[in-house]
């Protein structure tokens, strides 16, 4: 390790990361401080996937990344491999646009892996771009992360200088650009057809589906594959080592590891890579060799497994496996890899307005069912909260939401209520409206006597005070 | 303000980049936004006619993205996270702080123009709450007194921390003879060269 050495396995120049104990497939390079030049990536083996891709056949590149069942990092958790299928042959060009607009709350690995070794991204997006013959690349941030845009900007600088990008690569007949495109804040983005709409200058609006795939229909019209930057990222470790080796990491339906973001009450919060499938949440809340705990004195109360959208979690879903399955079983999911740990003194009716307040300030107002649905939602849970709530506000909540999403929700089992599986039903184009109903179905079916609480709360108006005020 | 001859150059090459010009907009603005700190009804105009977006679609387009400002704000926006993880480790109680020790509502700025403090969403530095931005840098695990502290290092211009609009401060750039060349959507055009490597691997 450069310079200083970690503070309980803290990096000071990479801040949040946690250099554990573990398999590190994509963040080995996160311990020296000079990760994110060309000369480090270089002298770490970068650009060797690159390499040994040019050396096979794009067909055996695909076929590599089909059996290494890699899954898409961003949240919904395609197979990669099956979604490249999809490219309808011969409708040339094909493009490729990287998913860097990481904003769902809790999530951060996309922002370090471009901060601290775009190169790793930028050997994935050519990796990627050579397999599929996709023709052009534009390499989307999210706008509020200039540091981002600042280490990718430079390294792209690097990697063409080098002839790693643009014309004739490492003296070859594959040749493509990539081009940094940058948002300036708007969560919806990070859906994918909606960032095509912003990568064509327009507000980022969703598409109408069908087509429900960028693939068939994307970028101006033609066949273009989204990827999140973090699937892109394990692409050159996979093509130096091979889908067999990649596939020693992690349970055999989701292999290799993942990032992981495990925020709030705990004793070691951070950014940890994991082993896929395999490890529990139990492990990485309580394990020594990841957060140590929920912070002295508390007990845990509930937990977010998968990011702001995802229906909650409590004590007895430990000792799930972090794994897409069986935490939709339980009724949430493993999302875009975003762990939100609330303690005891949590006010479980905050929490969930906190999170709907998100939502009803970024909904893109294309669909009316979400525009005014999350806006309902949260000044519902305001007035709660104010104490000004009143007995029917619980129902209306829940109606609401069955106006966003209609049907059982999503939600975790509950004195004898059985468990809904994932994923939600929806009226509107995207997840995000229904994405608005999952704080408020966990915390009303869990705690409603804390709403219950809140809401009786008022004091009530004595009789003759209300009849004197009619009466005015 | 119109766009500079240097931003005229830049927006130049940045749009030869895209199949499409318009695909330019949001870093054209950024741009704009960069030279003067916030969305003048000139540059917007100008950003306008040079992707081939009429002015309304350039606000309207503009308009949807939070970060792009039509009027001045502070010389330093501090963005404030109190989203969920930030919310349990106090990112009220820090936004809070910075606008009684600014003397502002959220959303103000001060009247040096120095500050506006504004309430952010989630940016992904969850694991350091209670975070913010200045100028969409990080500061993490930020107490009261770190804030104070930090109010004093950009008042004396300690931090580096460039004025609003600045984001990046290396761009991207592209050698005329290394670039691959943008493809169109329009050209019907035959699998790229690379391609037929596969073919080759079938054949033999």
């Amino acid at each position: 390790m450069d310079q200083q050495m970690a503070v309980n396995g803290y990096i000071a120049h990479a801040p949040g990361y946690v250099h554990n104990d573990g398999p590190k497939l994509i963040t080995s390079r996160f311990v020296h401080d000079d990760s994110f030049t060309l000369a480090r990536y270089e002298a770490t083996g970068g650009y060797e996937g690159l390499r040994a891709a040019l050396e096979t056949t794009p067909a055996t590149v695909h076929d590599e990344v089909r059996a290494a069942t890699l899954l898409g990092r961003g949240g919904a958790g395609f197979p990669a491999g099956v979604k490249w299928g999809f490219l309808p042959p011969g409708k040339h060009p094909y493009y490729l646009v990287v998913n860097g607009d990481e904003s769902e709350p809790g999530t951060y690995k996309d922002r370090l892996l471009m901060e601290r070794d775009p190169h790793q991204l930028i050997e994935g997006c050519l990796i990627a771009c050579y397999a599929l013959g996709l023709q052009q690349c534009f390499l989307y941030v999210r706008g509020e992360m200039a540091v981002a845009q600042e280490r990718i900007a430079a390294a792209l600088n690097e990697a063409y200088e080098a002839g790693y990008v643009g014309r004739d690569i490492c003296g070859s007949d594959f040749s493509v650009d990539i081009v940094m495109a940058w948002g300036a804040g708007a969560y919806i983005v990070g859906e994918e057809t909606a960032l095509i709409e912003s990568l064509e200058g327009r507000r980022g609006m969703p598409r109408l589906k069908p087509p429900y795939f960028p693939a068939a229909v994307g970028l101006y019209g033609q066949p273009t594959i989204v990827n999140n930057v973090e699937t892109l990222a394990n692409l050159p470790w996979m093509m130096v080592n091979g889908a067999e080796a990649y596939c020693r990491y992690g349970s055999e339906s989701s292999p290799g590891t993942r990032m992981f973001a495990v925020s709030g009450h705990l004793r070691r919060p951070g950014v940890y890579e994991v082993e896929h499938g395999v490890t529990t949440f139990q492990e990485l809340i309580y394990g020594d060799n990841f957060c140590q705990g929920i912070r002295d004195g508390h007990e845990l109360k509930m937990f977010i497994p998968g990011g702001g959208s995802a229906p909650w979690f409590f004590a007895e879903h430990l000792d799930l496996p972090l794994e897409a399955r069986p935490v939709g079983a339980a009724g949430s999911m493993l999302g875009s890899g975003a762990i939100v740990i609330m303690d005891d003194t949590t006010d479980a009716v905050k929490a969930a307005w906190r999170v709907v307040k998100f939502f009803a300030r970024e909904s893109c107002g294309k669909c009316t069912p979400c525009r005014e649905g999350t806006t309902w939602l949260e000044q519902i849970l305001r007035r709660i909260l104010d104490g000004d709530g009143r007995p029917s506000d619980i129902d209306l909540l829940l109606d609401m939401g069955d106006n966003i999403s209609p049907g059982p929700y999503p939600v975790a089992a509950h004195n004898g209520q059985e468990a809904v599986p994932f994923p939600p039903r929806q009226t509107t184009i995207c997840p995000l409206g229904p994405s608005a109903v999952a704080p408020v179905v966990s915390t009303v079916r869990r705690f409603r006597h804390e709403y219950e609480a809140k809401i009786t709360r008022r004091d009530p108006i004595p009789i003759e005070v209300a009849v004197a005020g009619a009466s005015q | 303000m119109t766009l500079s001859p240097a931003n005229e150059a830049l927006a130049a090459e940045i749009i030869s980049w895209f199949p499409r010009p318009r695909s330019a907009l949001i870093p054209l603005l950024h741009l704009a936004q960069e030279q003067d700190g916030y969305l003048t009804d000139d540059a917007m105009r100008r950003v306008g006619g040079l992707v081939g977006a009429t002015p309304a679609e350039v606000k309207g387009t503009a308009g949807f993205y939070e970060m792009f400002r039509f009027e001045p704000v502070g010389t330093y926006l501090v963005n404030v996270c109190t989203n969920i993880s930030c919310l349990l480790w106090g990112g009220e109680e820090l936004l809070e702080h910075a606008c009684e020790s600014l003397e502002v509502e959220v959303g103000g700025t001060t009247d040096d123009g120095m500050f506006t403090v504004e309430e952010a969403e989630c940016v992904a530095a969850c694991t350091e709450a209670p975070c913010l931005q200045v100028n969409y840098r990080y500061r993490g695990r930020v107490t009261p007194d770190d804030f104070d502290r930090l109010i004093e290092d950009l008042r004396a211009g300690r931090t580096g921390i460039a004025g609003h609009g600045v984001l990046a401060r290396v761009r991207q750039s592209i050698p005329a003879e290394r670039l691959a060349g943008v493809v169109p959507p329009e050209q019907a055009r035959e699998a790229p060269v690379w391609l037929d490597r596969n073919d080759v691997e079938v054949a033999s």
